[in-house]
């Protein structure tokens, strides 16, 4: 419940304080929100399975966020940026989508 | 104890918030924060967010090579409008020396009325003793003076096809046209050489003294000359082309 709440507050706040991108974030925030939510997902799916623990989401999500952004930088260093970031993209889009498969499998049973 | 499902357990997690829940809350927050965040910069700038360095250098150089390109065209257009301009101060130019010219050879040919300096010769006789020896020397003169305009009691334009005849009657026909004395011959040109010219030995004034006639010469400083001569059209002629 709190976390559905605390959802919703960070929409909020996104949509009330209109902050302006730091032009540093900028290629790396869409990656960040990606690996985020592939961790989010990751985390509801442990916690139907009933092996959730909050130290190893806490730890997963930066460190999904981490990792992302440190790949695109280091593309963007390599010089391989755009394609890095698509690689990145493709990984965590399967993976949110087997880890929703598997949300799906608890909660509808099919 | 039943197995536990995932739907208990999702039930007993909003039914029962615990410590754990706050935590994912706030990183939930952040992803929400950072994921509308992320919508509304792609939305406001969509060409150039995220773009990558080396697109964005592309893009400048197209942009560059853009205004490259206008700027020649703009070169290129000050260019044609500065000989436009050239040529149309060229063709005012050409344009009024023909106009100059066009007026010289008006009064020259006596097409167009004239006005001037001059002097106005009234010559008078006795009838039938005057004719065109004399009055053709006078002409002469006058000419050679540098008369530029001639004109005959105010109704014949003396021209270079101008001709002069005895007419069977009494006075002279000009061009067809009876002219009966006494003659006033207007004419354009410097007064003092004209009146000279007519005032010699063996000159004008004795030659119409010699048959009983009387000349009087004045200076003018304006002598108008209104009558027109018409210039016919030449048949055989035709000017040579020039170089």
């Amino acid at each position: 419940m709190i976390s559905a709440l605390g959802l919703v507050v960070g929409v909020l706040l996104g949509l009330f304080l209109q902050p302006d991108v730091p032009f540093w974030l900028e290629p790396y925030l869409p990656i960040a929100v990606v690996a985020a939510l592939d961790a989010t997902f990751g985390a509801l799916r442990a916690f139907l399975d009933g092996i959730f623990d909050d130290k190893v989401f806490v730890v997963s999500f930066v460190s999904n966020v981490l990792i992302a952004a440190l790949i695109v930088y280091l593309g963007d260093q390599l010089g391989v940026g755009g394609q890095l970031s698509t690689g990145v993209i493709v990984v965590l889009g399967i993976r949110i989508f087997s880890n929703v498969a598997a949300i799906r499998r608890h909660l509808f049973h099919a | 104890m039943p197995e536990v499902t995932g739907r208990d357990r999702l039930v007993a997690a909003l039914r029962k918030p615990s410590r754990g829940q706050a935590v994912v809350a706030v990183l939930l927050a952040v992803l929400g924060f950072a994921g509308v965040v992320q919508v509304r910069a792609n939305d406001r700038d969509q060409n150039f967010v995220g773009a990558r360095q080396s697109d964005l250098i592309a893009l400048i150089s197209t942009l560059a090579l853009a205004t490259d390109r206008a700027e020649a065209e703009i070169a290129e257009l000050e260019d044609t409008r500065e000989s436009l301009q050239d040529d149309a101060d060229s063709t005012q130019t050409a344009l009024a020396v023909a106009r100059e010219r066009v007026e010289t050879l008006g009064i020259l040919a006596g097409t167009v009325p004239a006005v001037g300096p001059g002097v106005r010769v009234t010559v008078e006789s006795r009838t039938g003793t005057l004719g065109t020896d004399q009055l053709l020397n006078g002409l002469e003169e006058l000419r050679n003076a540098g008369a530029e305009a001639i004109e005959i009691n105010d109704t014949v334009r003396v021209v270079a096809q101008t001709g002069l005849v005895d007419s069977p009657t009494e006075g002279l026909l000009i061009d067809g046209n009876p002219v009966q004395a006494p003659y006033v011959i207007e004419v354009i040109g410097d007064p003092y050489t004209l009146s000279t010219a007519l005032d010699f030995d063996g000159g004008f004034i004795e030659e119409v003294e010699a048959v009983d006639g009387v000349v009087r010469v004045e200076e003018l400083d304006t002598v108008e000359i209104a009558a027109t001569s018409r210039v016919p059209e030449p048949t055989f002629a035709e000017p040579v082309e020039q170089e």
